[in-house]
């Protein structure tokens, strides 16, 4: 329980890092786990408040019961929600069959550029974490994106101690990562040990022998073979795989992942 | 609760050594050798290897983006994750090439150990040194050194002998003790999961069974209390201050001292959410929150204290630094200095020598610092600052300078030098310490005022008219109901400067700072200038800021006109203009400042927090 109160002071710190010295800041999440941990830390945090907007890039191919759960935690946690589409490319009928790397630049990152010029937010608040895949695992906890969006992890800031990057020139913006030394354990861990509310539905096995690791479209997340019932047992599963979480997502295979997040995926 | 807790404790650990001397090799080694690594993974580096037509490469585990597997370089610093013997390990793995220093740095800063890497053919180069120099002023004092590419040596001993030799040596001047020298091959996994038959000559332990060997720190808690105020949040009812306590411990009741301000209290509360009881006390390393029992002053950037053990406080420090900005780091050139949750304006005042790397000699003294050098400098704050040296604490005893948007070096305070304002400031703080209260707090005061105690000093040439505005000021103010007096500094002369027959500049300076300070303590805005003071004016406001610290002294500078360099003042006027609008912006500035509420007489919105 130790490492997890340690992980959770790195993140409150990070958050509060964050809200002093962003004027317009944002958090994203997905009502995923990790974004969903993010979102508790956030009101431990700021204790039971969360004094900044949470934005849902909305795909339209996301599964019904996770836009039923966002509303229900928007309404009893009073947040500030704002959902943000990319409505011109949802017109033009943008879907995974059109190319999964395309359809993920259009739907979510052309969706959150959209969501970020509309707004002007400097700081942007995601859930990603290290051991996702080897690109979030070299990325800063305050790290600048340019006017396009675009990651330079060539050229990445210094980042010392607890000094992070907190000022960059106009038109550009910075991710802010409070998880990054989260584990996937850890994750399961901490929403036990603080009894946070998530996706049962989806991330429990409920009888047919398989759940959800990882969360995105309908169409391009596919469920794990797992008898996992409860949070217990998903900690314990994952002690014992060697599969990687994100198998099921499909947007990173090859080097998909890679060019993602160069152009400003998260 | 029951939560799992086979999982009882984290460290990151970070490896480091000159470029291509295996590092990320290893790494790569110990995940597969252990059999960490996820399904597939070797496969898939197999088939990028087979690609490239390049033999089976470890290292692309963890040099995961295409330039650095082309280049078969690590570019940025990786974060891994690996558990074993209970514990959860982050290592880190960083790059070689001295081009991407600052990325080491940025590995290395999060580290409390580090496994540094030495070929065995090439030796100890020029980064293996300056890693080890950066690890011990990054405060990573756990090492453990590996020989690595004992198979392009033959195994052979005294290879392995020599180079521990030169590097313990090395080591030995930085006062670093390297807790094992291991020889080892991680291409083959010699000495790397397990100890292998290869080198029958070496008693130690393997690379993997070396890293239980790192302790974690644990005598932060025992140490003086150290809490750097992060903010001050008004969300509802409760004003609680946050921040992350550094050092020592804290619980309900406690008195703190709050530097440089010198103002203190209790703890009233311990705040939190979703834990029920709430916390009576906390230690270092927890991000809390918490409430005072009186309404004082606080803002981010102080460092709350116990009042026997406080941090020291200056406007200059002694560092060694360590530069990795895009231009060189130059004397009198503008920097921010980022210390704990404290930001401040600073300028170099001297560079001392500069350290090289090699074999830890000085160079002759420079005037500029060069990227990736290391040097010995004097440097001055803006304005004071509360500080500890590096020795004693180290969260608050090391700084970054930022250079336009950019972290662009990192130093330890190895030193505090004394300012022109010392025996001012040792006065205020002993002053304020052993000050009687009565019932009434400031924020009372305040909150019945509609305004906060402020000094506005007007400055400036003779003949600007500032006798005038200072006289307008006063009765604006008061007609609108604030509570404000001009205190004209002659008027000491004839009562209480009577007894000094010299001409003691800098009493008369001090007596008029205490006298004001005195008014402010009464909730008043106090308005004077320097006209009584025409050579001394240079002292005159950073001795009242001293002496009145933490109230605001507000700066108004009239200029005949306001061509040529000016002072550094909070609003300028030139020559004789209108007056009224002079007075406007003024009191638009003190609204803006908080100093003012909105209306007066205290019924309106106004709040005494910060
Ligand atoms: N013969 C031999 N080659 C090795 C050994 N360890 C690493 N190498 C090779 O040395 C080269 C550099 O290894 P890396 O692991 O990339 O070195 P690095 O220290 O991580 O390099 P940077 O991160 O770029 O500083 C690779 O071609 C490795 O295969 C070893 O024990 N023996
Ligand atoms: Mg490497």
């Amino acid at each position: 329980m130790k490492h997890l109160r340690q992980l959770e002071d790195q993140s409150v710190f990070i958050l509060r890092e964050a809200y002093k010295n962003f004027d317009n800041l944002a958090m994203l999440w997905s009502m995923g786990k990790d974004s969903t941990v993010l979102l508790w830390l956030a009101r431990k945090a700021f204790f039971g408040h969360v004094p900044f907007p949470l934005l849902h890039v909305d795909t339209s191919y996301k599964i019904p019961a996770m836009i039923e759960y966002r509303d229900r935690l928007a309404r009893e946690w009073r947040l500030n929600l704002i959902v943000g589409q990319n409505k011109k490319a949802l017109a033009e009928g943008m879907n995974h069959t059109k190319g999964r790397v395309e359809c993920c630049t259009a739907l979510k990152t052309q969706g959150l550029k959209q969501l970020l010029e509309d707004k002007g937010y400097t700081g942007v608040i995601l859930g990603v974490r290290s051991d996702e895949d080897s690109t979030r695992a070299k990325e800063r906890y305050f790290s600048p994106r340019d006017k396009n969006n675009e990651w330079d992890f060539r050229d990445q800031p210094p980042e010392l101690w607890d000094q992070y990057k907190i000022s960059f020139p106009p038109g550009t913006h910075i991710r802010i990562h409070p998880l990054l030394d989260w584990t996937e354990i850890n994750i399961w861990e901490y929403i036990k040990l603080e009894n946070i509310p998530f996706l049962d539905n989806l991330y429990l096995d409920q009888g047919t022998g398989k759940r959800y690791r990882s969360l995105g479209c309908e169409p391009c997340t596919f469920p794990i073979e797992s008898t996992a019932k409860n949070v217990d047992e998903v900690i314990i599963e994952l002690r014992n795989t060697k599969v990687a979480e994100r198998a099921g997502r499909a947007q990173d295979e090859g080097r998909g992942m890679e060019q993602l997040r160069k152009d400003g995926y998260m | 609760m029951t939560t799992d807790t086979t999982m009882k404790e984290r460290m990151n650990i970070v490896i480091v050594g000159h470029v291509d001397h295996g590092k990320s090799t290893l790494l790569g080694r110990l995940y597969a050798d252990t059999g960490t690594l996820p399904i597939g993974k070797l496969e898939k580096i197999q088939a990028i290897c087979q690609q490239q037509g390049k033999e089976f490469e470890y290292a692309f585990l963890f040099d995961a983006f295409l330039e650095e597997q082309q280049q078969g370089i690590t570019i940025d610093t990786a974060r891994t994750f690996f558990s074993w013997g209970g514990r959860q390990y982050i290592i880190i793995d960083a790059p070689g090439h001295k081009e991407f220093l600052k990325n080491m740095v940025s590995g290395a800063a999060r580290a409390e150990a580090a496994l540094l890497i030495i070929d065995a053919l090439e030796g100890v180069r020029d980064q293996s040194k300056r890693h080890g120099l950066l690890l011990s002023m990054l405060g990573v004092k756990q090492v453990t050194v590996v020989v690595n590419k004992m198979d392009l040596v033959s195994y052979r001993e005294d290879t392995f002998k020599g180079i521990e030799k030169e590097y313990r040596d090395f080591l030995n001047q930085l006062n670093v003790t390297p807790q094992y020298v291991i020889p080892a091959s991680a291409k083959l996994g010699v000495n790397i999961a397990q100890v292998s038959p290869e080198t029958p000559w070496y008693t130690g332990p393997s690379v993997l069974d070396s890293l239980a060997h790192f302790s974690l720190e644990t005598t932060l808690t025992e140490k003086p209390l150290r809490l750097p105020i992060q903010d001050v949040y008004k969300f509802d009812a409760r004003r609680i201050l946050v921040g992350r306590i550094t050092a020592g411990k804290l619980k309900i009741g406690d008195r703190l001292v709050f530097s440089p301000s010198n103002k203190s209290a209790n703890i009233q509360t311990i705040e939190a959410f979703n834990i029920d009881p709430p916390p009576t006390q906390a230690v270092a390393g927890q991000s809390v929150g918490i409430t005072l029992d009186e309404q004082i002053f606080v803002e981010r950037g102080q460092i709350a204290a116990q009042e026997t053990d406080r941090p020291l406080v200056s406007t200059r420090i002694r560092a060694n630094l360590f530069w990795l900005g895009k231009r060189p780091l130059e004397i009198r050139r503008p920097y921010s200095l980022r210390m704990a949750t404290r930001e401040v304006p600073c300028e170099i005042a001297t560079i001392h020598r500069i350290v090289d790397a090699n074999n830890l000699n000085d160079r002759q003294t420079q005037s500029s610092v060069q990227r990736n050098e290391v040097a010995d400098i004097t440097l001055r704050t803006k304005t004071p600052m509360a500080f500890d040296l590096y020795t004693s604490f180290e969260t608050t005893g090391r700084f970054v300078l930022v250079d336009d948007y950019d972290v662009a070096g990192g130093g330890i305070i190895t030193e505090s030098v004394p300012d022109e304002q010392e025996s001012f400031r040792t006065e205020a703080r002993e002053r304020d310490s052993a000050w009687v209260k009565g019932d009434v707090g400031t924020a009372d005061r305040a909150k019945q005022y509609g305004h906060q105690a402020a000094v506005l000093l007007l400055t400036g040439p003779d003949t600007t008219a500032k006798g005038f505005l200072a006289r307008k000021l006063e009765t604006v103010l008061v007609a609108e109901g604030r509570h404000a007096y001009l205190l004209s500094p002659e008027n000491l002369q004839r009562g209480l400067d009577a007894d000094l027959v010299e001409t003691k500049p800098d009493e008369v300076i001090r007596r008029f700072g205490e006298v004001i300070r005195l008014l402010t303590d009464t909730g008043l805005l106090v308005i004077c200038t320097t006209n009584a003071f025409p050579q001394a004016s240079r002292h005159l406001l950073p001795t009242l800021q001293t002496l009145v610290n933490p109230i605001p002294v507000i700066t108004i500078h009239m200029a005949k006109d306001l061509t040529g360099p000016q002072p550094d003042t909070d609003l300028a006027f030139a020559g004789p203009e209108n007056f009224d609008d002079c007075t406007h912006s003024l009191i638009e500035l003190l609204k803006t400042r908080g100093i003012l509420g909105e209306s007066s007489r205290g019924q309106g919105e106004f709040q005494f927090s910060i």
